[in-house]
Parts: structure tokens; C-alpha cells; sequence
């Protein structure tokens, strides 16, 4: 079975850290970061690389600020 | 060329005038004594004539937001109602305002206040000219005194519409609305045929979007847009102040009258001079701007100014401030649909100044 | 710390931002469903290639700056006045693609005469009805669809259906009239709901370019600053508590 491995690229200066992308996300590959960006929101980010590029965050985001990509191997 | 010359009640001369200067489409609502407009454009069928659209709201707040949402297209369109219908399109009226859309709002004026009466009235002058909604802004206001006035200023409405982007009212009341008069018609006009550059029909080949809108949330950008109103307001004060002057040259005392009652007062003033009393009269067309400028001229050759009103004294005030104290104004009124006769009206002039 | 970093690439991409959205920052409060259904409205406008031929008009409550985000001309209409806007817009080009976009408030208490009678005219419009069951826009009064002993500021005891009325189902309301071709209940709070919200929003619009008459879409959404929760906790409180009493899927298909 060929492997998928995704990714997401998040524009966190808008990102205002609703955490519905993290609760929707199957392989637990995206958390809050610690950090606030300059807005004061602290924002999501990927802290895993099994990311299956499924684009549940995405879709469930209200900001439209995540770009997912997927790549089969 | 022959004359197309018809005998015709007011307001569907106002119908006719519509369809022939290539309205795209009125959105209406009946109430008393202006239902023969819309019945007049549904027996007619302009869809058929010139595609103009006819509809019939679920109400005039209905109706003035369809008209807000066809000017946004920049589509010439018109409304018509009376005095409550045009109270219930107040917001409506000071949207369009807001967003500086086009369009021609016909209100054949009747008593108030409440329900009132369906008898003509002149109560209505205030709503008209010093606002009626909320904010800032200003209807351009013309008060044909005739049928063939009805049909000519609906279509100088639309002209006066499109060239400052601005509602304008056609108030006219219940006598000019149903009485019949000759009346001669202009040609078929064409509709517009090019997208107005500001109008929402779609971004094909623009290149941006369009948006309409009277919300402006942040302060400075409301005062920036309230003051390019006022400038346009400025404008129309300098470009469309309309009045007629009936033997005013040799007058020693002037009636100020609009509309119905300007008709009335020109038989007044006949009587007077059959009785040697020099009177003269000024019709004020456009009430907004109003003819300040002309009234204090006229001031300073009378004895007297007397404004005759079918309310209890609205456009005296004007009358007053154009004179600015030079001169004592006397006022005569009759409301309730109560319409003042020629000799009351000389009476009351006789009463005021003459026979003190 | 980055992951991916070789899979970003533009020939990977399979998801990005519709080019109808515009890159305005969105005003509204972190997890708010408006966002989630603007950004499906403009995926079906452009899916469909009708974004240069469309109208919208925008309502009187939170989403009153709609036009800002979406990248087409727009009209901004009276508090529960667009369907009459759209009325006038669609009476007067009848080719183009033309909807509202109103919230409860705007579109079940104040405006219901006009959604009432433009869906009985059956006018050849779409609406898009977010009901999150209260009125964000003015701080979180009580709406004509918020649910029964629902805390709100103006029924800060819970809403009394005795005393303060129902809460209204519109879709099913309209789903009575003849005029309505498709009314339909949606949510966009997972993503397979998001998937098929967006499907029956571009039903909605290809039902109205084949001229069968209004379509209907409600969608009910959060709104977690109204309702005083996270918007992961005002998610699952809307699974929980509003659908079971507006029920999702097709009314009048």
C-alpha cells in the first residue's frame, strides 16, 4: 500500500487559536503552541510529521488559513 | 409631428410618464389615493412595452428595499404610496440616501396624522424636505402643481436622480393624484442600456467588486462621507432651485404657495385684483433646495407675504427664514383634507394686512 | 521545530483558500461558524464559475460586513430587509446569481414578512439562514430560534416558552411554500458536515441558474462569545442541544 504523508502550513498571525482544527484532527498532529502571535492569540501548530494531509483542519477552520498538502510515496 | 395629447388622472399620467421615460422597474404598494398607479402599470403591462418590471410588495418597507436593492443595480426605478406608506419607508429612504443610490419616490400626499384621512393634504412637507428618516440627508423634493407637471417632473426626477445620485420625491397630494387634466406626453424613452460603474450587477470585466452600502463604523470615515454629502447638497442648492413667479412685477403683496394650493391662490390673486389689490404669487417647484433666494428678493417690493398651506404651517417656516425678519409672513392652513377656497384664501390675506 | 517540510510544495496542495475569499483579517470571534460559511459560499460560487455574474447581499447582525470578505459585488441591506433587496436585484437582472446571507435575528424576527413573501413569490434567490440561536451583533440577546430554557441577556433565566414564544423553525416553514424548490437544514461544525453543507450550497445555486425558484439553506453554527463557552465546548453543546430540535438534512428537496 503506498504511503501518504501530508502537511499543513498555517498563517499564524491570523490564526486565533480556536482549537477546532486540533479536536478534529485524526492522527493528533497539530497543538496549541505556547506562543501568542501578534494579536496576542496563541495559535496552532504541527508537532508531529504523521500528518496524513486529510484536510479536516482545514475544512472546519474559520479563518481559511490553513493550506494542506499531501504527497503519496 | 402630432401631439399625443390625453385627458388623464394624476397619478396614472405618473404610471404613463414612468413607462415612457424608460423605467426598468417600480416596486409598489397600494394605499389610498395612489392605488391607480400601480393598477394603471399592471393593466398596461410595460414588460411587454419597454421590459420595464412591475411588482407588488408584501409592503412599502418591502417595496423601498426592492427599490435599495434595483437603484444598487443602478436601474432606474420608482416607487409611489402615500403618507403612511411613505412613513413605513422612512429607514428604507435614508439608506438610499446613505449609499447614494438613484431612484424616484412619488408621494401623493394625504391628512395625517395616523391613519388620518384619504382627502389631500400638504402635512407631509416637513417629512419631505427636513429629513423624515434618520441622519443627515437630503430628498430632492419637486411638488408639480398640475397633471402634465406629474408627467414632466417624473421624468426630470430621474435626470435630477442619476445626476447626483440621490433620491428625489415627487410630492404631489390627493387633488393633483386623482383629478383629470390634459395632459401632453413626451416620447418613448430608452431604457438605460450601460451598467452605471458603481452599480452591483455582477464584477465581469471590472476587475474589482462593487459593494452598496451606509455603513460606515469607523467615525472619521462617517464624517468624510457625511461631508461629501453635504457638498453634494451644496450642489443641488446651486444647480436645481426651480420656482414659477405669477404677476409678481407690479405685486404689493405675494402669496407663497406649492403644489394644489399654488393652483388655488392663482385664483386668489385674481379676485384680488378684480378688486384692486395687487397680489402676486411664488411657486416654489423644487421644495428641496428650497427657493430662499427669490422669497427675500420678492420681500423687499411687498407690503405682506401670505403662505397659504393645506397643513397647519410647515413650509411658512421656510417662507420666514428666507425673509429673515424683513417682513411680517401671515400664514393660512386648512387640514383634515379640507381643501381653502379662493376667497378664504383672499379673505385671510385681507385679514392679515389690509383690513388691520 | 518544522515538519513536512519536503511535501510543501504547490504541485502537493490539495486544499488552499478560494481566491473569492479576500485576505481582509475576519472580524468575527475565534471558532464563529460565519467564517466557516463564507468560505463555503464563495467555494460553490467559484466551483460553479459564478463569481464575476453574482449579487450577495449582506444582513444587519454579525455578518453585516460580509461584503469585506467576499470577493464579489454586494449589496448591504436594512436590519431583515435583503430578501427584498435581493428581490429588487433579482427582478431587475434575472440572469444573474443572486442570494442573502442573513442571521436569525435578521432573517426570523425582524425580516420574517420579507423572507416569508419573497419564498412565497418564489423568487429566484438563495438564502443562506445562520441560526446560532441568538443575537451575537448586539452582545447575546435572545433569538426568535433560541432553544427552550436557553440562557440568553434578555432571558437571562432561560427562555419561558410560555411568556417569551417557541423557538421558530423557519426551514420547515418555508419548506411549506410553493414557491421554495429546495429547503434544507446543514451545520459546519465537523468536517464530514462541512462536506455536505457545501454540497447542498451548490445545490442551492444550480437550482437557481435552472430558474426553479428559491432555495433555502439553513445552517446552524455556533456562537461560542454568545453562548459563553469555548468554541470546542459550543460545538459539542450545538451537537447536543440544538440538532436534535433542528434536525439536519433536506426538508424539500
Amino acid at each position: 500500500m503506498a504511503k501518504v504523508r501530508g502537511a499543513v502550513e498555517i498563517d499564524i498571525e491570523k490564526c486565533k487559536g480556536c482549537e477546532i482544527c486540533i479536536n478534529v484532527c485524526p492522527t493528533k498532529t497539530l497543538k496549541m503552541s505556547g506562543a501568542v502571535n501578534s494579536k496576542g492569540y496563541s495559535f496552532a501548530e504541527m508537532i508531529n510529521d504523521n500528518c496524513t494531509g486529510c484536510t479536516n483542519c482545514a475544512l472546519v477552520c474559520p479563518e481559511t488559513i490553513i493550506t494542506v498538502y499531501r504527497k503519496k510515496f | 409631428m402630432e401631439k399625443d395629447i390625453k385627458l388623464m388622472k394624476g397619478n396614472e399620467a405618473i404610471a404613463e410618464a414612468a413607462i415612457r421615460a424608460g423605467v426598468d422597474a417600480y416596486f409598489g404598494y397600494p394605499i389610498t389615493p395612489q392605488s391607480e398607479v400601480i393598477e394603471y402599470l399592471m393593466a398596461e403591462q410595460p414588460e411587454k412595452r419597454t421590459g420595464m418590471v412591475v411588482l407588488q410588495a408584501e409592503s412599502e418597507v418591502a417595496a423601498i428595499n426592492m427599490i435599495y436593492g434595483a437603484a444598487g443595480a443602478g436601474k432606474r426605478v420608482l416607487t409611489t404610496s402615500s403618507s403612511p406608506g411613505i412613513s413605513l419607508m422612512q429607514e428604507g429612504i435614508s439608506y438610499i440616501a446613505g449609499a447614494q443610490l438613484p431612484c424616484v419616490l412619488v408621494n401623493v400626499v394625504r391628512g395625517g396624522p395616523g391613519l388620518g384621512t384619504i382627502q389631500p393634504s400638504q402635512a407631509d412637507y416637513f417629512q419631505s424636505v427636513k429629513g423624515g428618516g434618520h441622519g443627515d440627508y437630503k430628498l430632492i423634493v419637486l411638488a408639480p402643481a398640475s397633471v402634465q407637471e406629474s408627467v414632466d417632473f417624473t421624468r426630470l426626477a430621474f435626470d435630477i436622480a442619476f445626476k447626483y445620485r440621490n433620491p428625489v420625491m415627487l410630492l404631489t397630494d390627493g387633488v393633483l393624484g386623482q383629478m383629470m387634466e390634459k395632459v401632453e406626453f413626451f416620447e418613448q424613452q430608452e431604457r438605460k442600456k450601460e451598467d452605471e460603474p458603481w452599480a452591483t450587477v455582477g464584477k465581469a470585466g471590472r476587475g474589482h467588486r462593487n459593494y452598496i452600502t451606509s455603513l460606515f463604523i469607523k467615525p472619521e470615515k462617517m464624517y468624510e462621507v457625511n461631508l461629501e454629502l453635504q457638498k453634494k447638497y451644496r450642489e443641488v442648492e446651486k444647480n436645481e432651485v426651480r420656482y414659477q413667479e405669477i404677476d409678481t412685477e407690479d405685486a404689493d403683496y405675494l402669496f407663497v404657495a406649492y403644489g394644489t394650493t399654488a393652483r388655488i391662490c392663482q385664483k386668489a390673486c385674481q379676485l384680488a385684483r378684480e378688486k384692486g389689490i395687487k397680489v402676486g404669487l411664488l411657486r416654489p417647484i423644487s421644495l428641496y433646495p428650497y427657493p430662499y433666494d427669490i422669497i427675500n428678493k420678492l420681500a423687499d417690493k411687498v407690503k405682506g407675504v401670505m403662505v397659504i398651506e393645506m397643513n397647519h404651517g410647515q413650509m411658512v417656516e421656510d417662507v420666514k427664514l428666507a425673509i429673515n425678519g424683513k417682513l411680517e409672513v401671515g400664514f393660512m392652513g386648512r387640514s383634515g383634507g379640507i381643501i381653502p377656497t379662493p376667497s378664504e384664501i383672499l379673505e385671510a390675506l385681507e385679514n392679515k394686512f389690509i383690513n388691520k | 521545530m518544522k515538519f513536512g517540510k519536503d511535501i510543501i510544495s504547490p504541485e502537493n496542495k490539495v486544499f488552499e483558500k478560494t481566491k473569492l475569499l479576500t485576505d481582509e483579517y475576519l472580524h468575527y470571534c475565534p471558532g464563529c461558524g460565519h467564517s466557516v460559511v463564507h468560505r463555503l459560499l464563495m467555494e460553490a460560487l467559484e466551483d460553479l464559475n459564478l463569481g464575476d455574474e453574482t449579487i450577495g447581499v449582506a444582513p444587519v447582525g454579525c455578518s453585516v460586513f460580509a461584503y469585506h470578505y467576499m470577493d464579489i459585488d454586494m449589496q448591504q441591506a436594512a436590519h431583515g430587509r435583503a430578501p427584498a433587496v435581493a428581490t429588487g436585484i433579482k427582478r431587475v437582472m434575472p440572469d444573474k446569481t443572486v442570494f442573502t446571507y442573513q442571521g436569525d435575528g435578521d432573517l426570523a424576527a425582524i425580516g420574517t414578512a420579507e423572507t416569508i413573501h419573497a419564498c412565497n413569490r418564489g423568487e429566484n434567490i438563495t438564502f443562506i439562514f445562520i441560526n446560532n440561536g441568538i443575537y451575537g451583533m448586539t452582545g447575546g440577546q435572545m433569538a426568535p430560534t433560541t432553544l427552550e430554557n436557553m440562557k440568553s441577556s434578555t432571558s437571562p433565566y432561560g427562555r419561558d416558552l410560555k411568556s417569551m414564544g417557541h423557538p421558530l423553525k423557519m426551514t420547515e416553514l418555508v419548506a411549506n411554500l410553493d414557491g421554495v424548490a429546495y429547503a434544507t437544514r446543514q451545520a459546519v461544525h465537523t468536517p464530514a458536515l462541512v462536506r455536505k453543507c457545501k454540497k447542498a450550497i451548490v445545490k442551492a445555486f444550480k437550482l437557481q441558474k435552472e430558474n426553479k425558484g428559491t432555495t433555502f439553506v439553513e445552517i446552524v453554527t455556533n456562537c461560542n462569545s454568545g453562548w459563553k463557552m469555548r468554541p470546542v465546548q459550543a460545538n459539542e453543546w450545538l451537537q447536543k442541544n440544538m440538532i436534535p430540535y433542528y434536525p439536519l438534512g433536506d426538508i424539500k428537496k
